[in-house]
């Protein structure tokens, strides 16, 4: 037998490679920069300048695209206006998150431990801190994240998108466990974290495998066309359907398959959280997205009922457990499996709505919570000695926040009310598009349940409004509290909530470019 | 031989592995049940390769089993780095993060 050489066209590319390339520098600095704080500045500058290169060469890819888009080896990437929507979101996601990595607080340390191989607690720890080490390898691991994140958008082929899968994933294990301070949480975060998600990926590659055994083929067209000639949809191809889906599912944070979202949430470094928390989903919906639309449709009525039950398990799981907790990370992570809910709402029906309303509702959910988890990272305890401490998550340390740091404390109502889709929020007209998509698919009991979901959701969210600004501290912990003025930080809080109010006051421009990319360059139809 | 029965004994494989991974108390032993799984789904990949008379499937393996080697480095960097700081790697003992 012989192999044919593929031909690959690279220039589509160019945005990927100029991360992903990056990246390997980063990994080259790590080597050859001594000194840490040197390191440090020299991969902040390369991350941002290579993202924000990245986003010029997807800008210029845009505008000159003739066309729908091209083929990137034959039927395994497609390069369409969809995809740029998608890479385009995140790295709007990549670059805010690179900010939030490199912040540090008043006292110069940063989010991250001194020497990831430390035991904690042991005497190399405390050397290391003594010593200025800091672990700079976040960097590149940010920008591998994102070029694997930027590659699963564009994807069209069902091993691809696993290659990829473990790309941004096995990122993003590392980073969860490299937390600065409550480092045996942030350990058992990244072995959950990691555990089900190689559990998840692996059940989605034998899906893959049941897929190939029935069709053939794995590329998303040609599986589409496939399923169309298959008369009697057998065992084997739903089969395989089911765990791909599940699989993606687990990606988004979906009931039941969301176990993991609360843990990684709260035990990871909270820049990584509000990357991760943003950034993940908004790929993993890229990729539902595409294969739902281009590879799966001829089974949609065969793949419904699993849609509607996770997208109903998950707003009611997500809002109810959301109700209940007491820390604050943790009731940002519920609510982010009950906006999984949300965005499977969005699949009622496959309607052309949806491909318009998914990307503008996943930037508008992850500028929130990029955001959030900012404000989160600024609020901290305050050590015995004065100095700025761990970070203050639990909901009662909050009281009186707005009195403390009306910016922060106003910026955080924004988020949340953005959230809970508040009008006049980036949240709201993400929600409002979402849900009219699937009322146009004939999903309205859907609709009802997720508009019952967001009435009962918004108590837990302006709950925390009023504990920020309508509460007093309480007697006696007047100073327990120390809000950080990180620069960095407080940049991408006053960004990110400008953009929310933007985005919920004139989302015109945004609409119209999602528009634009709502078509795809290769179906099974075409 | 009938090359279905692969397929068959892949699917035995993977029913071993993720009950392995939902079952068992040790880290390592469930991340042993996810590379189970991957090996299965790599046989099964190259069983229907055969059955289709294909090269796809076998080729799309080695990708697999690349990944696998990946995944593997990461995770036990991540369950040795639990292990020095909690001399145990069980499941049900570290219990920081509940609700």
């Amino acid at each position: 037998m012989t192999f044919t050489t593929p031909e690959i066209a690279w220039a589509p590319l160019a945005p990927i490679i100029i991360v992903l390339g990056a990246a390997s520098i980063g990994v080259l600095i790590e080597a050859f920069v001594r000194t840490p704080a040197t390191r440090r500045t020299v991969q902040l500058i390369l991350g941002l300048v290579s993202m924000a290169a990245a986003l010029g060469t997807l800008a210029v890819q845009w505008a000159s695209l003739d066309g729908a888009g091209t083929q990137v080896m034959r039927l395994m990437l497609t390069v369409d206006r969809q995809a740029l929507a998608w890479q385009s979101v995140i790295l709007v996601f990549g670059l805010l998150g690179i900010l939030l990595f490199a912040s540090r607080t008043r006292s110069g340390e940063t989010a991250f431990t001194p020497l990831g191989a430390a035991t904690p607690g042991s005497i190399e720890e405390t050397l290391a801190r003594r010593r200025g080490l800091e672990v700079t390898e976040v960097f590149p691991l940010l920008l591998f994240a994102v070029g694997g994140m930027m590659l699963f958008t564009c994807v069209t082929d069902y091993i691809f998108l696993f290659v990829a899968l473990e790309v941004f994933s096995l990122a993003l294990y590392i980073m969860v466990a490299l937390a600065r301070r409550r480092r045996l949480m942030s350990h058992e975060a990244a072995l959950k974290y990691f555990l089900l998600g190689a559990f998840s990926s692996a059940i989605y590659l034998f899906g893959v495998a049941l897929v190939y055994g029935a069709t053939t083929q794995t590329s998303f067209a040609a599986v589409g066309r496939a399923i169309d000639v298959i008369s009697d949809r057998d065992g084997l191809l739903l089969a395989g359907v089911v765990l791909i889906l599940v699989g993606l599912l687990f990606k988004i944070g979906a009931v039941p398959f969301h176990s993991w979202t609360p843990d990684a949430y709260q035990g990871a470094p909270t820049p990584v959280t509000a990357f991760m928390g943003a950034a993940t989903k908004a790929a993993a919906t890229a990729a539902l997205v595409r294969i739902l639309y281009t590879s799966l449709h001829p089974l949609e009525w065969e793949i419904s009922w699993m849609l509607w039950a996770t997208a109903i398990a998950s707003m009611a799981l997500g809002t109810v457990l959301a109700l209940v907790q007491t820390n604050v990370k943790r009731m940002l992570a519920y609510s982010s499996v009950a906006h999984a809910g949300f965005i499977l709402v969005a699949f009622a029906g496959l309607t052309a709505e949806a491909v318009v309303a998914l990307p503008f509702y996943l930037l508008a959910y992850g500028l929130a919570t990029i955001g959030a988890f900012a404000v989160v990272s600024q609020v901290r305890e305050r050590t015995e000695d004065g100095a700025v401490g761990a970070e203050a998550v639990r909901l009662g340390q909050w009281a009186g926040l707005g009195k403390r740091s009306p910016l922060l404390a106003g910026a955080m109502s924004l988020f949340l009310l953005s959230f809970a889709g508040i009008p006049l929020t980036a949240g709201f007209i993400g929600k409002f598009e979402v849900f009219s998509a699937a009322v146009a698919g004939g999903g309205w009991p859907l609709v009802l349940i997720a508009v019952i979901a967001s009435a009962i959701a918004a108590f837990f969210y302006v709950r925390l409004v009023v504990l920020m600004f309508l509460t007093d501290v309480p007697e006696g912990a007047e100073d327990s509290i120390e809000v950080d003025d990180s620069p960095l930080t407080r940049f991408v809080v006053v960004v990110t909530a400008a953009a929310v109010l933007v985005l919920g006051i004139l989302p015109a421009g945004a609409l119209n470019l999602f528009e634009n990319a709502a078509q795809f360059l290769v179906t099974a139809n075409g | 031989m009938n090359p279905i029965n692969f397929v068959i004994l892949a699917a035995i494989l993977f029913s071993i592995g993720s009950a392995a991974v939902l079952l068992r108390r040790n880290a390592i032993v469930a991340f042993m049940g996810v590379e189970l799984m991957l090996n299965a789904a790599n046989l099964a990949l190259v069983a229907f390769s055969r059955i289709h008379g294909q090269l796809d499937g076998q080729v799309m393996a080695f990708f697999v089993m690349v990944v696998a080697a990946a995944e593997v480095v990461v995770g036990l960097a991540i369950i040795i780095a639990v292990f020095r700081a909690r001399q145990t790697i069980s499941l049900d003992e570290p219990a920081e993060l509940k609700g």
